[in-house]
């Protein structure tokens, strides 16, 4: 088999060979970064060189980040705080978020697939309890970017606190917390192209941040356990390598839109959500009647390309995706729709390999109906 | 073993493997993957095994997912797990206890066989490029001048012809079971051999969905209703006790009935739904000559309507064939008399023909006509 095409970028990222060498580095050297003699003084600096670099990609105080273990982990730090009586999250949002809390109350999309800012006015108003907001920066599925500035400056206007889902956001197009006006933010390290198994919570104000994981006192007593070093140290790589190849990162988008203008070529009935609106410049997601999902996934995988139907996470259903069902997608169209995400080792290539064995399922299954 | 698809190589050939997670498919993939063809393995979840997730030796449930994927590393192949958990209720669970509602006894493992996998998966094998889909079931499949034929298995033991019989020409045409041959303990042999990590794993039993083969436990979730009581009446329509629902019941059960008086001499001859009764009787009660067949599959070649055709033919999975003679009918539906009489015919069991070892098809058994009856 010759090379494969690596198209699933929203799932994980390949590992940037750097952030691998920083990784292997900072395992060799070792140290506790809590310990006071010297192996643990420079493990603790290589931690805060890494949070200075994750807080630098989206526009934060160093102080604010807290490493956690998955962006997953942010998430449920950010909304299971005991002292919010209610949450109010879009429909759309990452498991991580639609299940921190079993009494989440949902704000809709429109048909587009933007949070419906309407009706989270709406829902902010019901309600005197005190209220965090949680809606995320860049769909996982999609792409699309949503509304976070208006909907943020609409919670605060209501008293409510605002967390931000920037897991896919964070690295492919310019995050500033500062004018995204959020109180917190998730990230997730191997997204970028950093290590698995390192997410960060970016907090304006981290005392108002619960304590998540109880014991000692690292990550300002908010997440206790052994900083896991060369993860952190990864990570802080990846963010930096990340905020130098924004713009290419930006690029991405022409070979996206080539993909896509291939595809309907190929098939003009070809639904592409989000084709109008701001979306990252990596993700494609579009459905074809008739071509299930499954079997798209499975024949390019056997044809050596590396694409997903949906987030990776809920793989594996048979119901239409809840992002495109939330958009009213029908199930006909829905169970039809598969996910692409470039990166920064996608080529030309790469684009044609998954072309030439998308043609092929598409001959074999439309071409005779 | 000859090559599966003819005037094709293997390395040219890709053959897609309904793995369960068994001895059986596993060692189908790994022989296929060992004589080099294109091999890939698909599993498919058939139901919420959160449920049955404590089984032994039935198939489908999460672990023997996680087992299939586990042997597919071990020989090499990519693997994938197709959800059709949705499809599977509607068309095998849903099915399976409508029929007991309906006082019939189901064999949801043909329903599995007609629905999900050679129908859906056989698509996706079909979308997938695939030029054949292999099984592990003891069957053969045997290419003649006039076109393809069933048979069963070499090893008699194993033989799984009778879950096999409504199996369309076309799907023939596209199947393929290379254990056919093989005897069970030759499978075994081989699944150490290729080292795969199921070697050593019980055989299914029963029907995979139903835990401990608590079939009524089942039923009576998705169809709550079904649990009516009703009358345990004799032939003469004497009332001889209560029973708890007629989903309890199958024609021939001997066991259970609960009745107060010459309890081990009476079995349940027939099951009347609409009255929700069950009729119990003596063993010669139960003696059937004429059995009313629909759904019809027929595998052996161009017949006329009005032929009789000779043929053997099993009324249970566990019973040895019988003579009989066979005619055809219009619609599906057939007709057999049986040179002898068989004791537990039940509606919604299968009748299969054969010709010595020749699969002929078979059809669904239905209701009435025990020899009382019968014209």
């Amino acid at each position: 088999m010759t090379s494969r095409s690596y198209l699933d970028f929203n799932a994980t990222a390949p590992t940037r060979p750097e952030v691998i060498d920083a990784v292997a580095e900072a395992m060799r050297e070792g140290g506790n970064a809590s310990s006071v003699h010297a192996d643990g003084r420079a493990a603790r600096a290589r931690v805060e060189k890494a949070r200075q670099h994750v807080a630098d990609l989206v526009g934060a105080e160093a102080a604010g980040v807290i490493f956690t273990g998955s962006g997953t982990e942010a998430n449920n730090q950010a909304l299971r705080s005991d002292k919010i009586e209610r949450i109010i999250v879009s429909v759309i949002e990452h498991e991580s978020v639609l299940q921190a809390r079993a009494d989440a109350v949902i704000c809709p999309v429109t048909p587009e697939g933007l949070v419906d800012l309407d009706a989270l006015s709406q829902l902010l108003g019901e309600s005197d309890a005190s209220t965090m907001v949680s809606i995320m920066l860049a769909n996982n599925e999609t792409g699309i970017i949503q509304p976070v500035a208006e909907a943020a400056r609409l919670s605060h206007d209501a008293g409510a606190l605002f967390h931000c889902d920037a897991v896919q956001a964070a690295g492919k197009i310019p995050v500033d917390m500062k004018a995204l006006g959020v109180d917190s933010l998730a990230l997730s390290a191997h997204k970028i192209g950093g290590p698995q198994g390192v997410g960060a919570l970016i907090c304006s104000d981290p005392s108002t941040m619960p304590r998540f994981v109880h014991g000692g006192g690292q990550e300002s007593g908010l997440r206790a356990g052994t900083e896991n070093v060369p993860g952190i140290v990864g990570y802080g790589v990846a963010a930096e390598s990340a905020l130098a190849g924004l713009e290419y990162f930006g690029a991405l988008a022409a070979l996206r839109d080539d993909l896509e203008e291939r595809v309907l070529a190929i098939e003009p009935t070809a639904q592409i959500f989000g084709k109008e609106l701001d979306r990252l410049p990596n993700t494609s997601k579009f459905a074809t009647k008739g071509l299930t999902s499954d079997v798209q996934v499975m024949g390019l995988d056997l044809d050596g390309a590396s694409i997903s139907a949906g987030s990776a996470c809920s793989a594996g259903r048979v119901e239409t995706p809840y992002v495109l069902a939330a958009m009213g997608v029908p199930d006909e169209l829905g169970l039809c729709a598969v996910r692409i995400s470039l990166g920064w080792t996608t080529t030309a290539k790469d684009i044609d390999g998954f072309i030439a064995g998308w043609q092929k399922l598409h001959d074999r299954k439309l071409a005779r109906n | 073993m000859d090559s599966l698809v003819t005037h094709k190589a293997p390395a040219d050939t890709r053959v897609v493997v309904a793995m369960s997670g068994g001895v059986d498919s596993s060692v189908t993939a790994a022989l296929l993957a060992e004589q080099g063809y294109d091999v890939v393995g698909v599993t498919l979840q058939l139901y919420d095994h959160g449920a049955a997730v404590s089984r032994k030796g039935a198939c489908c449930a999460g672990q023997d997912i996680a087992d299939a994927g586990r042997v597919a590393e071990t020989i090499g192949i990519p693997h994938y797990v197709l959800n059709y958990e949705s499809r599977f209720r509607e068309d095998v669970i849903d099915v399976f206890a409508d029929a007991y509602v309906r006082g019939e006894t189901p064999i949801p493992c043909v329903l599995c066989n007609q629905t999900v996998k050679f129908r859906d998966l056989m698509q996706v094998a079909r979308d997938l490029g695939a030029d054949a889909l292999a099984t592990g079931h003891y069957i053969r499949r045997v290419e003649t001048a006039e076109g393809t034929e069933l048979h069963r298995a070499a090893d008699e033991t194993k033989d799984q012809s009778y879950f096999l019989f409504a199996t369309t020409g076309a799907q023939l045409d596209y199947l393929r079971f290379p254990l056919g041959e093989l005897t069970k303990d030759a499978t075994r042999q081989l699944a150490s051999r290729f080292d795969l990590p199921v070697a050593a794993k019980p055989d299914s039993q029963d029907i995979c969905f139903v835990p401990q083969g608590r079939y009524a436990d089942v039923v009576l979730k998705i169809r709550p209703d079904a649990a009516e009581s009703g009358d345990i009446v004799d032939l003469d329509g004497n009332v001889l006790g209560q029973h708890e629902g007629i989903i309890h019941y199958t024609i021939g059960q001997r066991r259970g009935l609960h009745l107060d008086k010459a309890e081990d001499a009476l079995y349940v001859i027939r099951i009347d739904p609409e009255a929700k009764q069950v009729i119990v009787g003596h063993r010669e009660a139960l003696a059937t000559t004429t059995v009313k067949l629909s759904n019809v599959n027929w595998l052996g070649g161009a017949v006329a309507e009005s032929d009789v055709i000779d043929c053997e033919v099993k009324v249970r999975s566990m019973r040895p064939p019988v003579a009989a003679s066979l005619r055809l009918l219009k619609d599906g539906y057939a007709s057999v008399e049986l040179a002898a009489a068989e004791h537990g015919v039940a509606p919604g069991q299968a009748c299969v023909f054969y010709d010595g070892e020749r699969v002929l098809g078979g059809g669904w058994i239905q209701r009435e006509k025990s020899t009382t009856e019968a014209a």
